[in-house]
């Protein structure tokens, strides 16, 4: 066994262990971060690995959250059934976006998705859709319930408990499938599209579909975060999801790195946290707080979180290799 | 003799009262523990100087003595007017600081998102800032209440004002297309009852619409001579100005969201805006009629004092130290029984409890089965420079 895999597993049993030791209300609490996680891994591989800005991806997380609580409150599909579905629709969603967004550049494309996000919650509003949606009312879901084997084995899990390992092993599953696509060839080239795309055709990537392919799948784990989200809070309305999430999804891969798979959980773990923090330390003006925050680790760690402790990692690890070579030269 | 029975069974009753104090969580000899969630940041950030207010009053509560001798420790959160953000809040001050109860939480979406939640927690969701009717639904909701006079109540107010004027109006209604607008025609429509028939037209409109000139245009050929106007700000302005410039003199009733003068009659125009008629249930500060009411002398004082940096324009700072005077009523009233059970029981038990920066003759009145605190209002008219207060005070029931 590796070291990284140990790591891993330490983590792992750290994380199973985590609901039976905090209060319901931080369970709940970190829920919403792996929730965000899953949706910052999403927006990564559009930005980070693929290099496509996007200002609009909350408007993903609230098609993702709406599929959700529609399906659950209008057809009484079972909370676990409305995540495929969320991310199906989301993933088509994205890539029919995706398509004419490849003609835009940069930052004419964080424009283009900038439109999607301000006018999403807007549509979500519209007569013809309240039916389904509610309208401004929103929609209230039921809490989900653990599962009465879990009671029978001698584990009875509270609902905060359950929806956290539910939400725990559908973050594994993202993230692995996350790994798996990005360390291959899917992955190669979309960094090959992101740092230079003429090189990229040129050896035979096909631009075009990587792109759209990056969009949709992106949008599809932001859906998933989205439904998820849904799930937890209980209650999806228009106002949930305003250009405002999109921003914070933004500054959230940043923050904890670009590029950077673990990046994803540091984000998640800053934008969960941290205007808590900042509104605590002041209620006057608490985003001017959590701008000194946000300034702060941009100065400090300016390749994120994960390029901050990869660095660590190298020093730590070169000053230990000087200080054996030092002692071998020292050696007669 | 009966004195002295009367005086025997009130002691009776206040006997176990005094003796024994009964807590639930966030309350002690020494505090009460009161949550809220207002939008200090965000686009509904307007809204946020009611939270600031309140616990500017609830300082000088506590620098007056507390209540019953404890102080109030008011905790209040910024949810940026997203419901998610109130869910997270809510919890928080609920599971973590174990807070008594929440209060004036700010925002129909975000009491919506929470009012499942409370109940099934048994925690006093009290006196929420929003209009939406649903609030007061004690029967499947005990735990929730409402405060201001709800939409439907004001649009039962001006029904009941025309069918006393003007029993054979034609009527015409001009609605935003959401709940909001609904709620309204609701309570306009039960409160015309029978004589329903008496709207010849209606026109809605969507928040995303850039004018409502047609609706207008539409609504006069209908040659209706009463319009009822159910719109937020920048919309009221619109419709005064564009009904005046017609030609069009139906007599106008506004609803109350939109009688700001500053920000909606002023824009329309001021002498297109005479005869509008609305309603108010509070002093407002600007009017020079209150410029010397010890009530509001008070008020200003308070502000003066304890919130410095609040405008003394804005009627939300009255609205907040109402509210906060309302609430201040019902933990006196619970004594030293603060269980979450007796608050609810006591804010429903709030028999024609006078704030004197309400309108003179409204009062507090709640009910077991009426969670509607406030439910009257005063007619208003514009003169063409301030609001002019007609008639009687008209309550709804």
């Amino acid at each position: 066994m590796t070291k990284k895999t140990l790591l891993i597993v330490v983590l792992l049993l750290a994380a199973c262990a985590l609901p039976f030791l905090v209060s319901n209300y931080r369970t709940f609490q970190f829920t919403l971060v792996l929730i965000y996680a899953i949706a910052l891994l999403g927006l990564n591989i559009l930005t980070g690995y693929n290099g496509q800005v996007s200002l609009g991806h909350g408007a993903f997380y609230a098609i993702g959250a709406y599929v959700a609580a529609v399906l659950m409150d209008k057809a009484g599909v079972p909370y676990w059934a409305t995540l495929p579905a969320a991310g199906a629709v989301c993933l088509l969603a994205g890539f029919l976006f995706g398509l004419p967004a490849l003609r835009l550049e940069g930052l004419y494309l964080a424009l283009a998705t900038f439109a999607l996000g301000v006018s999403l919650p807007q549509l979500l509003k519209y007569k013809a859709l309240e039916p389904w949606t509610g309208g401004v009312q929103g929609i209230v879901i039921p809490k989900p319930e653990a599962p009465a084997f879990f009671a029978d084995a001698g584990l009875p899990l509270n609902p905060d408990q359950w929806l956290y390992f539910f939400t725990l092993a559908i973050t594994l599953l993202m993230f692995l499938l996350g790994w798996n696509l990005l360390r291959g060839r899917v992955g190669r080239a979309l960094v090959a599209i992101r740092d230079h795309h003429i090189a990229a055709q040129a050896m035979g990537v096909n631009n075009a579909l990587y792109k759209s392919l990056a969009f949709g799948v992106s949008a599809m784990y932001t859906g998933i975060a989205g439904a998820l989200g849904a799930i937890a809070v209980q209650f999806v309305a228009p106002d949930s999801f305003n250009i405002f999430l999109s921003i914070l999804l933004l500054v959230g891969i940043v923050i904890g790195g670009l590029a950077s798979i673990s990046g994803a959980l540091y984000g998640a773990l800053f934008i969960q946290f941290v205007p808590n923090i900042a509104d605590e330390v002041s209620k006057a003006a608490p985003w001017a707080i959590f701008g000194i925050f946000m300034i702060v680790s941009v100065y400090l760690m300016p390749t994120g979180v994960a390029g901050a402790l990869r660095l660590l990692l190298a020093r730590s690890r070169q000053w230990g290799q000087n200080k054996r070579t030092s002692k071998e030269e020292l050696a007669p | 003799m009966k004195r002295l029975l009367v005086g025997l069974l009130f002691a009776c009753i206040a006997l176990p009262v005094l003796a024994q104090k009964k807590y639930d969580p966030g309350a002690n000899d020494k505090e009460i523990r009161i949550g809220n969630t207002n939008p200090y940041s965000g686009p509904a950030s307007a809204y946020g100087t009611i939270g600031k207010s309140i616990a500017a009053y609830f300082k000088m509560v506590n620098d007056q003595g507390g209540i019953n001798g404890r102080k109030v420790n008011f905790i209040s959160y910024d949810d940026g007017y997203s419901p998610p953000r109130t869910v997270e809040m809510a919890r928080k001050l609920v599971e973590q600081d174990e807070v008594l109860f929440v209060f004036q939480t700010l925002g129909t979406p975000s009491n919506t998102a929470i009012h499942k939640y409370m109940n099934m927690r048994k925690v006093p969701q009290m006196h929420v800032a929003t209009g939406a009717t649903k609030w007061n639904d004690p029967k499947n909701h005990p735990w929730t209440m409402g405060w201001q006079p709800n939409y439907q109540t004001e649009a039962q107010v001006y029904a009941k004002h025309i069918l006393k004027t003007k029993p054979d109006a034609k009527i015409a209604v001009l609605y935003q297309n959401d709940d909001y607008g609904k709620d309204y025609l609701k309570g306009f429509k039960d409160g015309l009852g029978s004589k329903a028939n008496l709207i010849v037209a209606e026109a809605s409109y969507e928040v995303s619409e850039p004018t409502i000139d047609s609706q207008i245009v539409q609504l006069q050929s209908s040659g209706a001579n009463v319009l009822f106007n159910i719109t937020t700000p920048k919309f009221a302005a619109q419709a005064i100005r564009k009904a005046y410039d017609i030609g069009w003199k139906p007599v106008h009733y506004l609803n109350n969201v939109s009688n700001s003068v500053g920000s909606v009659l002023t824009p329309a125009g001021l002498e297109k805006s005479v005869g509008i008629i609305s309603s108010a249930y509070l002093k407002d500060a600007t009017d020079s009629r209150w410029a010397n009411d010890p009530a509001i002398t008070r008020w200003r004082d308070f502000m003066k004092k304890y919130y410095p940096d609040g405008n003394v324009a804005d009627v939300f700072n009255v609205y907040g130290y109402t509210v906060a005077a309302t609430l201040h009523q019902v933990l006196k009233q619970c004594g030293n029984d603060l269980t979450r059970q007796n608050v609810m029981k006591q804010a429903a038990s709030m028999k024609g409890f006078r704030i004197d920066t309400l309108l003179p003759g409204i009062t507090v009145q709640t009910g077991g089965s009426d969670y509607a605190p406030i439910e009257a209002l005063q007619l208003e008219r514009f003169n063409g420079k301030q609001w002019e207060l007609f008639g009687e005070v008209i309550s709804s029931n």
